[in-house]
């Protein structure tokens, strides 16, 4: 996998035209970045949905804090929330200024109505946990609105933002978080059910969607550079 | 007088066999009946028939001239019963016992008729103990306390000297006596023992196997008349030959020993002739016909006639 | 007959054995407090084995008062038939073993009276055993652990599933359940009574009602095809464990759970009905039975 992706990264780099605008994309990514270097710290009240076939849980209320270069925590002050352990990627910088990487464009895309740039980001570091992002750029707005991220350990996910008053600090109003999971598994013997006499009666594919979650966490506000303090991360 | 208990035609049939069989008998108002045989006769069911412990299986039982099927809760708060042992609640104190069973009759409770009723049976002082500290007498005691707390008009006693010392037995002789004399008391005893209800009761039953033997009067029952004499001499036969020649030749009965029928009055005369006739007498022994005829049937099961009603 | 029933209770709560019954409660329930106070930890981390590396969560909140009485109840409901038959199976044949029996029904009371009487008492036996167990387990854990949100893990056919209910739903949950269990129980207590008719000391029927519950309840958890289609339905252990649908919350489409729901109310009700018939039943035949029965003891 790794050898293969090396390889297109190879053939990529050999083609001039592509090499040319790696360099925009560098540029693009710089800015983007500068955007979200102005945040040292903020704190967020947020609302999380989570959508796993397993979990039947309510809305949440949560408070998301986040401390440069890369801590971010989410908890729910009032009861028990399930995080998605990617979740933490939630915080761009994880992916932007994370380990070093090579940034490859990929042409355009869109997403709803704005054209998009789609970039590669590939680790320079061949044991990194992630293998491969691409973000979507909002070129206007200098703000990412789409992320994916592959990793060895932890499957895949994706992120997918929208903006609004804190768009020019690169914080989103609105987070699509999706991820890879496995079915839950109780272990056995542990309980005697009572049989409601509901049945499942799941296709294969809706099996195969169950393996995918979802978290959508809405922001209503952030106190940005405000200090947070260090044990909220513990 | 009324007719306090009734009894028509009652049989009860387990599986194979009669416990009892079409007996009939009648109680009446202020007699102390005698319910007597042996064990395993039939006595204890048919209390418990009184009682509607034991479905008949056909005849009828009438108390207080109610049919007792169809008015069983009217005539049981009139009914007062000891059954076999006197079994209460071990883990309860003699008051609360008695409490129970009392508020079970139908009857107001108060704290003072509890103790009286206590004190009747010389358990005030123990009234706090639990049942399960006393002795088989302070058990019997209770189980009459029991019986009687709610102020029946007729009492029901199976057995009631089963267990108890020679004391016990006389105590409860007395207090049956008592209640009869002086409360104007109904009440139905059932013993095996004859000599226990000669003592006490005016009117008797004998069952045996189910089936009735002998009903009426005590008085009667136990006429002198019915004396049944047994002689000891040195030379029986000699003596019988001598008897035989006497006015006492009919009272002789057809059995190897000697023995005489008479009324009891004429034994002191009987006792002069045989001295006068050389008799030599190792002892001569009187005891009544039916006392033998019941002491009888342990061994066999035939029904005397001398003795039907 | 509220007299009876007063003597009834009287006789019971002067009785050695009914504490028994509530001394069993507490020491279960306090050894499972103790134990997850000392180490719930493990318990939940083998709970969520399988999804720890998906997801992380807060431990220390989730085991709190809701959780520890619903474990509680989880293993207790399933052995508080035995403490119930205690009382219950000794209802008819522990007075006819002591005796007083006979003397009962020489009383002017009906037979029918006194089968009502020693249900009516056996079943207030249940209520307060049952509030003991709410008292221990459910309120002395809300001292000890807190109160928090709940996680209910479930296995329903072949998935398993963990629900989330807020703090503030759960109370109504509580008590609902422990209603439905004060029902489930009852059968037991029927059973028992019943079954104490026929014998004239505690032991046999003591040990009958157990066996019955216990080989009904593992052909009710026996998982194949025939035996649930078949059998099951008929089995009044599959309903015992009824009172845990209160737990399992509705859900919308997106399996987002919605507050004060129930995910199948009309499968609670119908369990509910199914033991109720089964109480109406068993009590119709006991009363039939002992007015039959002839008092030999």
């Amino acid at each position: 996998m790794i050898r293969s992706v090396k390889l297109i990264q190879l053939l990529i780099a050999v083609i001039p035209a592509f090499t040319i605008n790696a360099q925009d994309v560098n540029t693009l990514i710089t800015k983007v970045k500068g955007n979200i270097d102005k945040v040292n710290d903020y704190e967020a009240t947020a609302r999380m949905i989570t959508n796993v076939s397993f979990l039947k849980v309510p809305d949440a209320d949560v408070k998301v804090y986040f401390k440069k270069p890369n801590k971010l925590k989410i908890k729910n002050e009032k009861g028990i929330s399930f995080v998605p352990k990617g979740a933490v990627s939630i915080n761009l910088n994880n992916i932007l200024s994370g380990s070093k990487y090579t940034a490859i464009d990929a042409g355009t895309d869109e997403i709803g109505n704005t054209t998009v740039r789609v970039v590669k980001l590939l680790p320079e570091d061949d044991n990194a946990d992630v293998v491969l992002s691409t973000v979507y750029i909002d070129e206007a707005a200098l703000v990412i609105r789409r992320a994916k991220t592959t990793t060895r350990a932890n499957g895949s996910y994706e992120l997918e933002m929208s903006y609004g008053k804190y768009a020019a600090f690169g914080l989103p109003d609105k987070i699509v978080f999706s991820f890879d999971t496995k079915d839950y598994k109780l272990p056995k013997g542990v309980t005697f059910d009572f049989d409601d006499g509901t049945q499942n009666n799941r296709s294969a594919a809706d099996k195969a969607k169950s393996r995918n979650g979802k978290a959508e966490i809405t922001f209503s506000s952030y106190l940005i550079n405000k200090g947070v303090k260090e044990d909220v991360f513990k | 007088m009324a007719l306090i208990i009734e009894v028509n035609h009652l049989s009860k049939k387990f599986s194979d066999t009669y416990a009892v069989n079409d007996l009939s008998f009648t109680v009446n108002e202020g007699d102390i009946y005698g319910f007597l045989g042996q064990n395993g006769a039939g006595k204890s069911t048919t209390i418990r028939m009184l009682l509607t412990l034991i479905k008949p299986t056909s005849g009828e039982i009438n108390l207080f001239e109610k049919k007792l099927s169809a008015h069983r809760s009217e005539i049981l708060k009139q009914v007062g019963a000891v059954i076999e042992k006197p079994d209460l609640y071990k883990y309860l104190s003699a008051y609360d016992n008695l409490s129970i069973f009392a508020k079970m009759s139908g009857i107001k409770v108060s704290q003072k008729l509890l103790m009286q009723q206590l004190q009747m049976v010389g358990l005030e002082e123990r009234a706090k103990d639990n049942v399960r500290t006393f002795s088989q007498g302070m058990k019997q005691r209770l189980g009459i306390a029991v019986a009687l707390v709610h102020n029946p008009a007729l009492i029901i006693l199976d057995e009631p000297t089963n267990g108890l010392d020679p004391q016990g037995i006389a105590d409860m002789r007395n207090l049956i006596l008592r209640l009869s004399r002086e409360l104007g008391k109904t009440i139905l005893i059932s013993s095996h023992l004859l000599s226990e209800i000669e003592l006490i009761a005016n009117r008797m039953i004998i069952i045996h196997k189910g089936n009735k033997m002998v009903e009426g009067n005590v008085a009667a029952l136990l006429d002198p008349a019915h004396t049944l004499i047994e002689i000891d001499t040195l030379d029986n036969a000699g003596a019988k030959q001598l008897l035989l020649q006497s006015k006492w030749a009919l009272f002789i009965q057809k059995k190897i020993q000697l023995q005489l029928m008479m009324n009891k009055t004429e034994v002191p005369q009987l006792i002069i002739d045989l001295v006068a006739m050389g008799v030599q007498l190792l002892s001569v022994n009187s005891s009544h016909s039916l006392e033998n005829y019941f002491l009888s049937l342990t061994t066999q099961s035939g029904h005397v006639e001398a003795f039907a009603n | 007959m509220w007299k009876l029933l007063q003597i009834e209770l009287f006789k019971i709560s002067k009785r050695p054995r009914t504490y028994i019954a509530f001394v069993a409660v507490a020491a279960i329930v306090f050894i499972f407090q103790f134990a997850f106070k000392a180490d719930g930890q493990s318990y939940m981390d083998l709970m969520l084995q399988s999804v720890k590396d998906t997801f992380t969560f807060d431990r220390v909140q989730a085991i709190n008062g809701y959780f520890m009485c619903y474990i509680i109840l989880n293993t207790l409901l399933i052995q508080v038939p035995i403490l119930i038959a205690l009382i219950a199976a000794d209802s008819i044949s522990g007075e006819a073993n002591m005796g007083t029996l006979r003397l009962l029904i020489s009383k002017p009371i009906s037979r029918t009276q006194i089968i009502l009487v020693k249900f009516a008492a056996a079943t207030i036996f249940t209520i307060f055993l049952l509030l003991w167990m709410a008292i221990t387990a459910l309120f002395l854990s809300l001292f000890i652990f807190g109160a928090g949100d709940m996680l209910v893990f479930r296995s329903k056919g072949d998935e398993s599933q963990i629900l989330l209910i807020t703090r503030d739903d759960i109370m109504w949950r509580y008590s609902a359940a422990f209603a439905y269990a004060t029902v489930a129980l009852t059968v037991i207590a029927a059973l028992s009574l019943l079954l104490s008719i026929f014998a004239e000391n505690s032991i046999g029927p003591i040990i009958a009602t157990v066996c019955i519950v216990i080989v009904c309840t593992i052909i009710s958890n026996i998982n194949v095809p025939i035996i649930d289609k078949n059998v099951k339905p008929y089995l009044f252990t599959s309903y015992l464990v009824g009172w845990k649908g209160f737990f399992y919350i509705g859900t919308d489409m997106d399996g987002k759970t919605i507050k004060g729901s129930l995910e199948n109310w009309p499968a609670i009700r119908k369990s509910l009905l199914i033991l109720i018939a089964h109480i109406f039943i068993l009590i119709t035949a006991s009363v039939v039975v002992f007015k039959k029965k002839d008092i030999l003891s």
